[in-house]
């Protein structure tokens, strides 16, 4: 049996999964990147709003999946709002796996992974005509 | 709920007794309950004792060599070859060719008859609750050729919608391949009744058989089928091996699929000459100790019998559905138990599959979670993902019980707030 440290369903893992930060829609992001595990069907879409200074203003995630990737984004985002784009991009795939702290297998590690991965893309994925009003269809 | 008092038609706890790993521990004090059988079975010592004996004492390449190791490879070999074909009731052992599975069987039909005879506007037909096993290979065959596929829909009970066959079913329908048994709904498919109006049409049959033939008597002749595959690892054989049943004449006019040694008659430097049946589509070195391993699988399942391995799984199945429909919130996919074989699959209401696999996986039962190799069926239910439980004759009704007790667990750590 897993140790407390260890428990993948923990208290705070759980609570991040059925009271998620700041899932929805940002009405103003100006980064916006979606993608999905096809093994497991997990989705996140992360949508920011990125200032000049290159600061993340606000930050959301929309998603649907296992209660690993959806608890992992809640507090990936959560972490990330207030952080410059340079810190995300010196946030590796390690720091998500300490973030998220529970000991993972390699296949759970790709749930945990999948956000990290579209936030890192997401700050590379200007929307095309400025500001959007609110998110896109999921596919 | 008095269920013990079934007379069972097999005796699963001394069946178990042959399968060592059903013996283990997976986690300390933690006994393996194994409910990922169409995923892959697990094999007896039986089998476990054939490969080690071939291993030790018989094995050398088989059709080759003249020397006395050589001969005991190739009629232990052709031996399994024997056994399958009367397994199945083929005409003749020219129809069993041994692939390396359910996947290269129909991707040598695809290719080879496939690329032979399909055109422009032929028309493919699948349904929509086939393994992307069978799917693929025929859309790969409709970019090459230009034939265009059509797909039987379902009922949302997950029935195949017979009474829209005869409209589908043309005279520019050139094949249906279709699975006897979902491998996701555990649909058992009325095959024969398709095949008997695709025929009608002038159409092909593939029956993709990997879900059927482990569990439930299978008779080539008696279906009229025109090919038929599965897989020797879902029926306590070894990974690595499969088999292509094909009919006589339409194996004698394809082409060959992989070239190679063994599949040739003769070569020269400006072309070659293949060989006969079935040596034609066993390009290379076979699966040697994994068909010698099938053969003594298929004597094993002769024992055991196929008519009492399909109603006793059927009871299980009948159970399942009794037990997981009294766990609040789960949602059976598929139609009632006597349409099935013994696959059950469901979702569970707020909580994704993976982590069901997960919590269960902690009390040592082994199911299978995610799309299952089927994209299109789990899109057509409006789902992403979904768990399966899916069986063999050494489960027990107590193993059941367990699965049921395991999901009501896994609700409670998601509904402790």
């Amino acid at each position: 049996m897993p140790q407390p440290e260890d428990e993948l369903y923990q208290e705070r893992i759980l609570e991040h999964y059925e009271e998620p930060f700041h899932r929805g829609h940002c009405a103003r992001a100006t980064h916006v990147d979606e993608d999905d595990n096809p093994l497991c069907g997990d989705v996140v879409r992360v949508e920011l709003a990125i200032d000049p200074s290159g600061r993340i203003g606000e930050a959301y995630f929309d998603g649907d999946g296992c209660c690993i990737s959806q608890a992992a984004a809640s507090m990936l985002i959560e972490q990330m709002e207030g952080k410059t784009v340079d810190d995300v991009k010196k946030f590796h795939a390690q720091d998500m796996l300490d973030l998220f702290g529970a000991k993972l297998t390699p296949n759970r590690q790709k749930c945990c992974l999948l956000s990290w991965r579209v936030l890192q893309k997401a700050v590379h994925s200007p929307v095309a005509d400025g500001p959007a009003s609110n998110g896109k269809e999921s596919p | 709920m008095s269920t013990i008092d079934v007379v069972l038609p097999l005796d699963p706890d001394a069946l178990r007794a042959d399968f060592p790993i059903l013996a283990r521990e997976i986690y300390p004090g933690v006994p393996l309950v194994y409910l990922d059988n169409a995923a892959t079975t697990q094999r007896p010592r039986q089998v476990i004792q054939t490969i080690v004996d071939v291993y030790e004492q018989q094995y050398a390449n088989v059709h080759r060599g003249i020397h006395w190791l050589s001969d005991q490879s190739t009629d232990l070999f052709e031996e399994a070859r024997e056994k399958v074909r009367a397994f199945i009731n083929a005409a003749t052992r020219e129809q069993v060719i041994f692939t390396n599975g359910t996947t290269e069987g129909i991707n040598l039909v695809a290719r080879s008859w496939g690329d032979a005879n399909l055109r422009t506007d032929d028309e493919i037909l699948l349904t929509e609750m086939e393994h992307h096993s069978n799917v693929v290979p025929w859309q790969q065959l409709a970019e090459r050729s230009g034939a265009v596929l059509r797909y039987i829909p379902l009922t949302d009970d997950g029935l195949l919608r017979m009474d829209l066959l005869p409209e589908l079913l043309t005279e520019r329908t050139k094949i249906v391949a279709v699975a006897a048994i979902s491998n996701v709904l555990g649909t058992i498919n009325p095959v024969a009744e398709i095949i008997r109006q695709a025929h009608a049409v002038g159409a092909l049959v593939l029956v993709d058989a990997a879900q059927s033939v482990p569990h439930m008597t299978t008779d080539v002749q008696a279906l009229d089928v025109d090919f038929l595959v599965f897989s020797g690892h879902k029926m306590l054989g070894p990974s690595g091996v499969g088999i292509l049943y094909g009919r006589l004449e339409l194996l004698e006019a394809m082409p060959p699929f992989l070239g190679g040694g063994s599949m040739i008659r003769r070569v020269k430097l400006e072309g070659f000459e293949p060989a006969d049946l079935p040596a034609k589509f066993e390009a290379g070195t076979p699966p040697i100790v994994s068909a010698i391993g099938l053969g003594t699988a298929i004597d094993y399942l002769q024992q055991v019998g196929l008519p009492a391995i399909h109603e006793y799984e059927r009871l299980l199945t009948v159970r399942a559905h009794q037990v997981l429909e009294s766990v609040g919130g789960v949602h059976l996919l598929g139609p009632a138990p006597e349409h099935k074989g013994g696959i059950v699959s469901f979702t569970l209401e707020g909580i994704h599959a993976h982590d069901i696999a997960q919590l269960l996986d902690r009390q040592g039962i082994a199911v299978r979670a995610g799309h299952h190799c089927a994209m299109p069926l789990h899109k057509r239910l409006g789902i992403s993902a979904s768990a399966r439980a899916s069986f063999y004759f050494y489960n027990t009704l107590a193993e059941v019980e367990h699965l049921g007790q395991a999901l009501a667990e896994a609700k409670r750590i998601f509904r402790k707030k």
